[in-house]
């Protein structure tokens, strides 16, 4: 049983869109930034997306990802510090064009990042259509600060599973915890069971 | 990038006030009373939950004030269209309850064998995950040194200024009041600068450790600062907050 906070009430009148924003979020229409580090400034000549740990490894470079067939898709996005942005538009590449190219059978893969960075999504979270590689937020280019120039966007879960400034995908036979994951974030980060920590 | 693994539920707590104290116009410390914390590192943050006579509940994380061994504190700044500020920086009083859980976040931490010499960078409110670091050094005596460069509007807003004005032997803290400066002043007038920087910053060759907190152009600035300076960017650890104004 929660206590009561005496005193305290819903402040906002509008009440959020039925269905669309998960437990403990709340709507901002700003776009906040979280990164446990510097920006990464990769030059796009060096720029590449590889896949790791196929049987034959597959590397694009930045003008051979910018031919693939591109999607722009809308969709929410939900921050695991509780902000949600409804109706975000991405154009990129698709898991599935992208996971096509290679043949595997495991089921995880480590996204890995300029900066360091990492994040563990399993295979089947990547595929039919549920993520994507995305070079252009809201009709421009994808700033740095967000993720550019490209990063992973996975918006059914938590959005620290999008990984920003994302060079590739390890693939894996074992799920291993990435970096927020190993600092005690929770593995899977379901925002709608609000699987933000360990436990959770 | 490596850290040490936190496991281990976390549950919500019942927090009680103990009390609260005024740093600035906007700006209020709680002190909190917490039966059961299991401690936490200093530059940790914990989520509040507070629960309303009518069921509605509203989270948000906040930074730790305070040093491992010490009460428990966050420091609360108002965001005029919040919903949680507004209410733990105006109405909360000492007695109240409501809910948190943590100790969250192992990144952006800072203990006595991590070494130094450090630089601490602040933007407002961002000095408070800062100020638990500064405690730490003090209280276990550490002798690693330290840069603490602290940007903000005017020197009211400045937050922990009598602390930090009889800060630690070892302790430099250099501001800049970037909207309003008080008669006489002669410290920094302006955004921190690559100049202002460089002025500051240790040398790269010192092997410093940096800890930038604030909103997200601050950082984005310092951050990419440090780097041009030379500093490795995994020895630039940044905590963000607010909006890109996009």
């Amino acid at each position: 049983m929660s206590p009561i906070s005496r005193g305290f009430h819903r402040r906002h009148d509008e009440a959020e869109p039925a269905g669309r924003v998960p437990p403990g979020q709340y709507v901002t229409h700003d776009f906040p930034v979280l990164s446990a580090g510097p920006t990464p400034h990769t030059p796009l000549a060096n720029w590449t997306f590889s896949i790791e740990g196929a049987r034959e490894p597959k590397t694009w470079t930045w003008q051979e990802f910018q031919a693939l067939p591109a999607e722009t898709v809308t969709v929410d996005i939900h921050c695991v510090t509780r902000w949600s942005k409804l109706d975000t538009v991405w154009t990129g590449v698709s898991l599935d064009v992208l996971l096509g190219a290679v043949s595997y059978d495991d089921p995880y893969v480590l996204a890995f990042c300029d900066g360091g960075y990492t994040t563990n999504v399993p295979v089947a979270d990547l595929t039919g259509g549920k993520a994507w590689v995305a070079y252009s937020y809201d009709g421009g280019p994808l700033p740095s600060e967000h993720g550019g120039p490209a990063r992973l966007l996975v918006p059914h879960l938590y959005f620290w599973k999008s990984a920003k400034w994302v060079r590739g995908l390890r693939l894996r036979e074992v799920d291993a915890p990435g970096f927020w994951e190993m600092y005690g974030y929770h593995m899977y980060g379901d925002p709608w069971r609000e699987q933000r920590y360990a436990g959770d | 990038m490596a850290g040490t693994a936190v496991r281990g539920r976390l549950t919500w707590q019942t927090a009680t006030v103990s009390s609260v104290l005024d740093e600035t116009a906007k700006v209020r410390t709680l002190s909190l009373e917490v039966p059961d914390w299991a401690g936490h590192r200093a530059g940790q943050h914990l989520d509040v939950r507070l629960t309303s006579e009518d069921g509605y509940r509203a989270e948000r994380s906040y930074s730790i004030a305070t040093a491992p061994g010490e009460p428990v504190a966050i420091t609360v700044e108002r965001l005029d269209n919040g919903e949680v500020s507004p209410y733990l920086t105006e109405d909360v009083r000492p007695g109240d309850q409501f809910e948190i859980r943590g100790p969250i976040g192992g990144y952006f931490v800072w203990d006595p064998v991590d070494g130094g010499p450090l630089l601490l960078l602040a933007g407002g409110s961002g000095i408070v995950p800062l100020r638990a670091i500064l405690r730490h050094r003090t209280r276990e005596e550490s002798p690693v040194p330290v840069r603490l460069l602290y940007s903000s509007r005017g020197w009211a807003d400045v937050i922990y200024r009598g602390e930090l004005d009889h800060h630690a032997q070892g302790v430099a803290v250099i501001y800049t009041l970037t909207r309003q400066q008080p008669a006489g002043w002669t410290g920094y007038a302006r955004r921190v600068d690559q100049q202002m920087l460089s002025d500051v910053a240790w040398p790269a060759a010192q092997a410093p450790q940096a800890y930038a907190c604030g909103p997200t152009s601050f950082v984005e600035s310092v951050a990419s600062g440090l780097v041009a300076l030379g500093y490795p960017p995994g020895r630039v650890k940044t905590e963000r907050f607010g909006a890109t104004g996009s």
